[in-house]
């Protein structure tokens, strides 16, 4: 049996210690370790983004990375995007925008088109759709995140739409 | 998907890194950017019983100006090889094709160094280093070696990189006057190269002085198309000729037919895709 290692990871602004195998992937840590399910496995294959994080601040697929080598280092995962229950501009805009349909893909996406803003504030089209390369989306057809990551670069802004609706205001609209 | 056990060890120093190597034997894997080992490793088609991850070691990362290179370390990811000033200015095609690999995500983690010695033959960075005369520096149980491109690329997935040693640092001569481009035919995004042509051309009064042709995905290994740069020096600066010069960039090749395409396929790619480049090279 391999040894395991000690890791200390800061996740979402929460630092983090724990034994871990060193064949345990960031993205299984994330989710059965931490309890951070809002970072989806899709493809488990490098291809579709859904499992994309940010590492110190730029995306990675964390399918594609073991947890060992995220010690000492930062991660943010979509469940860390929204601050004091204020949704980032980005989940915004994807919610304003309808930039989702079932949504598996969108977790992934808001974390690519934020590291996306933040090596170019100002993308066109194009460069939006290039960003996005890595992250798949079976249902959309792309057009609604583009604008949506388009609006946010534009500085749309949107009203709050709240990040989390009562249980009551989730009943009220038919979901339990 | 989840590899096969294996213990883990993550040096600071490329001592440290090669005194593991030779402690762990023949069963063990090197770790760069994983972007190409952990996925086969989940697939099991690879169960190393060790491996060695050189993401800590500071000194194999960065590209500086040594004299009339640059050196660059093996673990310099590729989205800094993509914008990083020295490369622009120098080696412009290294920074073109890193720009092309996988996606953004892929290109933040995965490295320069771990494309060279994974030596995938559709992987796009090796016919760059190739057209660029790079040299190659590799650290071992007996001291380094430089291993000039040429002869680093030995077959599928395989380079002169031995047992016990390490990619530590990838040298590349300053070319100035140099005009480049990276030309990529894929299907479909993120894909790797069905063909791809690494192109370098010099223009002089108005002809084109020299030229410096990679081929990706045309053989086991990248190929310089030779008679392409043969053809090229001293070629006018019009499509016409340029288009005649490039319809020999398949002689010499040998590429797979795989379902992206067959070989007769791919070679009549390199012949379009050669143009395209170097037509792109030369402002055109």
């Amino acid at each position: 049996m391999a040894s395991s290692k000690t890791i200390t990871v800061e996740v979402d602004d929460v630092s983090y210690t724990d034994d871990v195998e060193p064949r345990l992937l960031l993205v299984q840590y994330l989710r059965e370790r931490l309890g951070k399910t809002g970072t989806l496995i899709g493809c488990d294959t490098t291809n579709c983004g859904a499992c994309t994080v940010h590492l110190d601040g730029v995306s990675v697929k964390s399918c594609t990375m073991f947890a060992v080598q995220a010690d000492g280092h930062q991660v943010t995962t979509i469940e860390g995007m929204a601050t004091d229950g204020k949704l980032a501009p980005l989940q915004e805009a994807f919610h304003q925008c309808h930039a989702l349909q079932c949504g598996f893909c969108t977790p992934g996406m808001i974390m690519q088109s934020a590291s996306l803003l933040k090596e170019n504030p100002h993308p066109s089209e194009a460069e939006i759709r290039d960003g996005l390369e890595g992250n798949l989306c079976r249902c959309t057809g792309y057009q609604n995140i583009v604008a949506a990551v388009k609006s946010v670069a534009d500085g749309v802004e949107y009203g709050d739409s709240g990040v989390s609706a009562s249980l009551e205001d989730a009943q009220n609209a038919g979901v339990s | 998907m989840i590899p096969s056990p294996f213990d883990y060890a993550a040096p600071t120093t490329v001592a440290q890194a090669l005194d593991l190597l030779a402690d762990a034997g023949d069963d063990v894997k090197v770790l760069a950017g994983g972007q190409s080992l952990i996925p086969v490793m989940k697939l099991r088609m690879a169960d190393p019983t060790m491996v060695v991850d050189l993401g800590r070691i500071s000194e194999l990362t960065g590209v500086t100006d040594d004299g009339d290179s640059l050196l660059i370390g093996a673990m310099t990811p590729h989205h800094v090889i993509a914008k990083d000033l020295l490369i622009a200015t120098y080696a412009p095609l290294l920074a073109q094709a890193a720009a092309t690999v996988a996606d953004p995500q892929v290109r933040h983690r995965g490295t320069l160094g771990g494309a060279l010695v994974h030596a995938d033959p559709a992987g796009d960075m090796p016919a760059p280093v190739l057209a660029l005369d790079a040299t190659l520096v590799v650290a071992g149980p007996h001291g380094e070696r430089s291993i000039a491109a040429a002869d680093f690329f030995q077959g599928y997935f395989t380079t002169a990189v031995q047992e016990g040693e390490i990619l530590t640092h990838i040298r590349i001569p300053k070319y100035v006057g140099w005009g480049s481009h990276y030309e990529k035919f894929t299907r479909v995004a993120q894909q790797w190269s069905i063909v791809a042509v690494a192109a370098m051309v010099r223009v002089e009064g108005g002809a084109i002085a020299a030229a410096r042709i990679g081929l990706t995905n045309m053989a086991s290994t990248p190929l310089r198309a030779r008679g392409v740069e043969a053809a090229l020096a001293g070629c006018a600066l019009e499509a016409d000729a340029i288009a005649t010069a490039c319809a020999q960039a398949a002689d010499g090749t040998e590429p797979a037919s795989d379902l992206n395409g067959d070989a007769a396929y791919r070679r009549h790619l390199s012949q379009v895709l050669t143009k395209r480049a170097v037509l792109s090279a030369a402002g055109l």
